[in-house]
């Protein structure tokens, strides 16, 4: 089974992190992430840029674009996609055409800061 | 993490909207930072027992605020009864704190508590530290290290910056639309100096001053969250960003300051230019440039450039000419003939830059400008010339041995020519 992890903390503590507990969090962080990858159990590990990096797609009629996070909590996260586009204009005209082929709810665009592959198996990905 | 460094990460993060919050209470600033001091240790003492509390800032606000009156109780039982318009809201102790807590409320008290900072009649290097020291709560010892002076003599600065806000009015209404724009580019312009204040460092001091720079992005991006649509503050946040990433690379090993040009680029930070490029881009589609978004994009356009050589001139020739129009300045129009000299050679630009002369004749960075124009254009003596002023006006060491090194390789130049 594949699990997605997603990963919840206030951003302005994280933020107010000095570089050593920064640099010391993501040494622990290195050391599991190692293992993991080594058990073949790792796919890929993304750090999203800060929300106010964010803008957000309300799948309205017509669509809106607002800066900011998806704030609502009505709705839940059902999936993402990780696009590769040269800017936010380009990211946001993908997000109306997966938009207009299923309406409602929101898209939020978020930059992606970190991108690792990590090594899932085939088998993992249904190969 | 350990607890204690979770805490402090915590309060940091929390001191903005918590102190905000009882200066709006109490209307002074003095009892608003002893109330969350106040509260500070307590939560030092009851977080790591019960727990980080679900929202630290209400937390802090409401033992702050307790503590406070009690406080002011006590105070009153020894003197008269204190004017009961002077304590603000005592009376919805009661109301559920997420009513009182929401959104719009928290990001007034912040820009309040930011503003009070910027008074106009502090001159700009109070106002940062007042800043420091208010809104991040860096203490007295290290603002002083950032700005390379005596402990004692940054106390008093600060000292007497807050006297003179103490006198001031503190605007406590909630301020209307303009009124609320007007105070966030003042607030915007303190943060720049901040940053500024951070980056113009000489060799050896980068590293004491960076924590400037850092803090004016981590309040940068506070605004940024508190002014989600506000293209100006992803403008400047963007700035700060793409500025900071090359900071490693300003400076070679022996502590010389290098050009942009020369720089290093593998060692720009990369993902810092990543967000900086992100938030240009956002801010670009409001279609409201201002002085900051411009700024940005020019540094955007040099963080996206791979090498030197790459760098769309062009372009940023352009976005000086916008800046000219929105801040007309002698500075600007320098910065606009170097991009020019880039583009379309070195006679244009040297022809922009002659009216600018009386204007600008104690400027270092003209007389060091004309002299590459110069030298370009292979007028060699007038180029000498040139540098030799630049060299009378540097400030630093290491502006001086930039422009030695342009004369030695003139020297160099000409005598292989004379050869």
């Amino acid at each position: 089974m594949l699990y997605a992890l997603l990963c919840y903390n206030s951003e302005e503590t994280v933020f107010s992190w000095s570089k050593d507990e920064e640099t010391a969090v993501m040494g622990r962080l290195a050391v599991v992430c190692e293992r993991l990858e080594h058990q073949g159990k790792l796919g890929p590990s993304l750090r999203l840029m800060p929300t106010t990096a964010a803008t957000t797609l309300r799948k309205s009629d017509p669509p809106m674009v607002i800066d900011g996070p998806f704030a609502e909590t009505k709705e839940q996260l059902l999936g993402f996609y990780i696009l590769d586009c040269t800017d936010l204009e380009e990211a946001l005209a993908v997000a109306g055409d997966l938009g207009e082929a299923n309406p409602g709810g929101a898209y939020e665009i978020r930059p992606l800061l970190v991108y690792n592959q990590g090594g899932l198996g085939a088998e993992a990905l249904g190969g | 993490m350990s607890d204690l460094a979770w805490i402090d990460a915590a309060l940091t993060s929390a001191r903005p909207q918590a102190i905000g919050a009882l200066l709006r209470y109490f209307r002074d600033l003095d009892t608003a930072e002893e109330a969350y001091q106040d509260a500070c240790l307590r939560a030092l003492k009851s977080w790591p027992q019960n727990g980080p509390p679900r929202d630290p800032a209400s937390w802090l606000i409401m033992v702050g605020r307790n503590a406070a009156l009690d406080v002011v109780r006590k105070k009153s039982r020894q003197t008269e009864l204190p004017p009961e318009e002077t304590i603000s809201d005592v009376d919805d102790v009661e109301t559920p704190m997420a009513e009182r807590l929401d959104g719009s409320h928290y990001r007034d008290d912040i820009l309040r508590l930011m503003f009070i900072c910027c008074h106009p009649e502090l001159p700009p290097s109070q106002q940062i530290a007042l800043a420091l020291r208010i809104v991040s709560g860096l203490s007295i010892k290290q603002i002083a290290k950032a700005f390379l002076v005596g402990e004692a003599a940054m106390e008093q600065r600060i000292t007497r910056a807050k006297a003179r806000i103490a006198r001031a009015d503190t605007p406590f209404e909630t301020p209307g639309p303009v009124e609320r724009s007007e105070r966030l580019a003042a607030v915007a312009e303190m943060v720049y100096l901040v940053f500024n204040e951070g980056y113009s460092s000489r060799s050896g001091e980068a590293e004491a001053r960076a924590p400037l720079c850092e803090e004016a992005i981590r309040i940068a991006r506070l605004l940024l969250k508190l002014f989600q649509t506000e293209p100006e503050i992803m403008g400047l946040t963007a700035l700060l960003l793409l500025t900071h990433a090359r900071a490693r690379a300003r400076f070679d090993a022996d502590g010389e300051a290098v050009l942009l040009d020369d720089q290093d680029r593998a060692l720009w930070d990369r993902s810092t230019i990543a967000e900086g490029l992100a938030l240009i881009d956002k801010a670009m589609r409001h279609r409201r440039p201002g002085p900051y978004q411009v700024q940005a994009a020019v540094a955007a356009l040099h963080g996206r450039a791979a090498r030197a050589e790459d760098t769309d001139w062009a372009q940023i020739e352009a976005l000086y000419a916008n800046l000219e129009i929105m801040r007309p300045s002698p500075v600007v129009t320098l910065n606009r003939a170097v991009a020019v000299s880039k583009a379309r050679g070195a006679d244009e630009a040297l022809a922009m830059i002659e009216p600018l002369a009386a204007q600008l004749s104690g400027y270092f960075y003209f007389f060091g400008a004309k002299g590459a124009f110069l030298l370009q254009l292979g007028r060699t003596g007038e180029a000498r010339e040139a540098f030799d002023q630049a060299i009378a006006l540097a400030n630093t060491a290491p502006e001086a041995a930039h422009i030695r090194r342009e004369l030695d390789r003139l020297m160099k130049d000409s005598a292989a020519v004379g050869t």
